[in-house]
């Protein structure tokens, strides 16, 4: 078995005999029996045939390393001889092992841990039931809070406390307003050209390359300016508020807000709403302006359009209505992806991975809502002939 | 290889550490004995947690070596580094555990990523940590946020331990932790390291956890280290060690 000059080799493998001496049987085991082999002998400590033996003895005395692992296992052996019936006659290890053994025995006399099997048609359906009541009880929660934070925010509107924070509302709309402004200019301005190119290349065939400039204003203006806009602070402040407030949740500042006598919703949630609300419109129709110059000058190197052509073309084909409609929306998305976020900034509980999986949560929650909401506001203004 | 049973477990020599042109620790030399649990103590900010930090390779100090297992850590392969790993546990303050999994499941990282054990021994292994670590077996399918503090870093122990180091790290063991269960976690340490023969290197504040279980202090302050048994440091003349074992606390856990 190896040679004293190389460690790994002289405490090497690890070795056990199983000897039938008449009824008895002798089990010899030796070498290390240290973590580095458990899966080795595991495997063969398990064929032992266990129940041909009126007794045993296990003699573990040339055992020259033993860790709690390979302790385990002569212990586990044991006990198996033990439960099939077997008298263990004789049980010895090398001294200086003895008090490990013996803590292990001691302190561990319950069956193995179960580990829940995850691959099984039973986990599987009761997964898909814990989901579908999951979103259940999600949907009702959202309109629980929407409620509820309605509710308090018209009261901090019109009652006298002066509880509306104007600083925070301020700082906030700084946020999730000025601050976005390079990143929705540059989207916008790039899905302007995008826009009318595509326009421009199908109506090309026609020529009636110059109605690119209907298609551009009336999408923009009613739709995609204020889709995309929601879609891109949707992203960028509502995984925010979440983040924010499931970190403070987490450090247990919201709870040191309540002792002090603070309303968590007078104080982080309707300062968010309201420079939302504030800020989404503006944003829609500086990323209406942008899509536009983008368009135009796409326009004018695609299809010799000149700008001021352009302009006279976007007069007659939109109307002060046509970017009403568009704006209309943003008021309202905002509330939604302000509300979401916060509601599930809420929702966090205190450990650091519920903070991402409910950012990641509440940016897809208001991306959807958005979208459905915008359908929603289509089939209106469809009915309404607007 | 050849290690000798003199040969200390850690031996720093001249150990620098400046984090933002702050020097936290200022030539610090310190042996670690096979078989010995050391506590390192000092001020809060005084860089006990940065000295451990720089031993385990998560931060390199500026000057000095640090060797491990008489191999310099500062300076070796990837593979090296992961075979002295494989060696040493480390019980972060908080436990640590990797939350999106069970106990169970965390104890069996380290025994998944290194060795070829079949899932039925690594759950009987990971029952058996638990044990060694006083927790109840209904603990092993819990998530950690359903864990208490006391319970998060015995879980967190039981992971340290899974590949049987030889030396175990421990942060702040008991910092946060109710007096009796303190106690418990102090027998706990001294228990295992006599049964498992480990070399526990620990950082604390807790004048009780030392009284209870350190061979050695080593006392930082003044960005040096003062190693000694308690005995010695107590008549030491640094105002800060004087103040540390014979102001209240000090003498309250010790014993005036």
């Amino acid at each position: 078995m190896g040679n004293a000059d190389d460690q790994d080799e002289a405490n090497g493998r690890p070795w056990f005999n199983v000897e039938h001496r008449g009824r008895t049987l002798c089990l010899t085991a030796g070498g290390s029996w240290i973590v580095r082999h458990a899966a080795m002998l595991d495997a063969q400590l398990r064929a032992i045939d266990t129940e041909h033996a009126a007794d045993v003895e296990i003699d573990g005395s040339n055992i020259d390393r033993l860790d709690s692992t390979g302790g385990w296992l002569l212990i586990r052996t044991k006990m198996a001889f033990e439960a099939a019936g077997t008298r263990v006659r004789a049980f010895a290890v090398p001294d200086l092992y003895a008090p490990l053994l013996a803590s292990i025995e001691h302190e561990h006399v319950t069956p193995p841990v179960k580990i829940q099997e995850h691959d099984t048609l039973a986990a599987f359906l009761e997964r898909v039931g814990w989901a579908t009541h999951n979103v259940l009880i999600q949907a009702v929660g959202i309109v629980g809070y929407l409620g509820h934070v309605t509710l308090e925010g018209l009261e901090a509107l019109i009652s006298p406390r002066g509880n509306l924070r104007v600083t925070a509302i301020v700082h906030q709309i700084e946020e999730v307003g000025i601050n976005a402004l390079p990143i929705v200019g540059l989207l916008m301005f790039l899905i302007g050209i995008v826009l009318a190119y595509q326009g421009a290349d199908q109506l090309k065939r026609f020529d009636l390359e110059i109605l690119t400039i209907n298609a551009l204003g009336v999408g923009t203006l009613r739709e995609i300016g204020v889709l995309f806009t929601a879609i891109i602070v949707a992203g960028r402040s509502g995984s925010a508020f979440t983040a924010q407030i499931g970190t403070m949740k987490v450090n247990e500042e919201l709870d040191a807000m309540q002792t002090i006598g603070l309303n968590v919703v007078d104080v982080l949630i309707l300062p968010r709403i309201i420079a939302l609300v504030i800020a989404l419109p503006f944003l829609t129709f500086y990323a209406d302006v942008m899509a536009l110059i983008g368009g135009a000058v796409m326009c004018y190197f695609d299809l010799g359009i000149t700008i001021p052509e352009f302009v006279r073309q976007l007069h007659t084909a939109v109307t002060v209505n046509t970017f009403l409609v568009g704006l209309i929306k943003a008021p309202v998305f905002a509330y939604v992806i302000a509300m979401v976020g916060c509601y599930e900034g809420m929702n966090v509980e205190r450990n650091a991975a519920s903070v991402g999986k409910l950012t990641t949560r509440s940016v897809v929650e208001a991306v959807f809502l958005v979208i459905v909401l915008d359908a929603g506001f289509s089939v209106l203004f469809s009915v309404l002939g607007i | 290889m050849g290690e000798t049973s003199e040969e200390p477990v850690i031996r720093l020599r001249g150990v620098v550490n400046r984090i933002g042109g702050r020097s936290i620790h200022d030539h610090i030399d310190l042996d670690v004995r096979r078989g010995e649990i050391l506590a390192i103590v000092g001020g809060s900010g005084a860089g006990k947690s940065v000295l451990l930090r720089s031993i385990v390779g998560l931060m390199r100090p500026t000057e000095g070596s640090v060797e491990v297992f008489g191999r310099d850590v500062m300076h070796m392969s990837d593979a090296e580094l992961r075979a002295v790993q494989m060696r040493w546990g480390v019980l972060f303050q908080e436990g640590a555990l990797f939350s999106s999994q069970t106990v169970a499941e965390n104890i069996q990282v380290p025994l998944r990523e290194y060795t070829t054990m079949s899932q039925s021994l690594m759950n009987e292994v990971a029952a058996m940590k638990l044990s060694m670590v006083g927790l109840p077996e209904d603990t092993a399918q819990k998530r950690p946020s359903e864990l208490s503090g006391g319970m998060r870093k015995r879980a967190g122990l039981a992971r340290a331990l899974a590949l049987e180091p030889e030396l175990v790290f421990l942060d702040e063991p008991t910092a946060g932790l109710d007096p009796i269960s303190a106690n418990l976690f102090d027998e706990l340490v001294r228990g295992l390291q006599k049964s498992l023969n480990l070399t526990v290197f620990m950082v604390t504040h807790d004048l009780d956890t030392l009284k209870a279980t350190a061979d050695r202090v080593a006392v930082l302050v003044n960005q040096r280290l003062k190693v000694g048994t308690i005995e010695r440091l107590r008549d030491d003349d640094d105002p800060w060690i004087k103040e540390y074992f014979s102001g209240p606390r000090g003498r309250g856990a010790l014993g005036a």
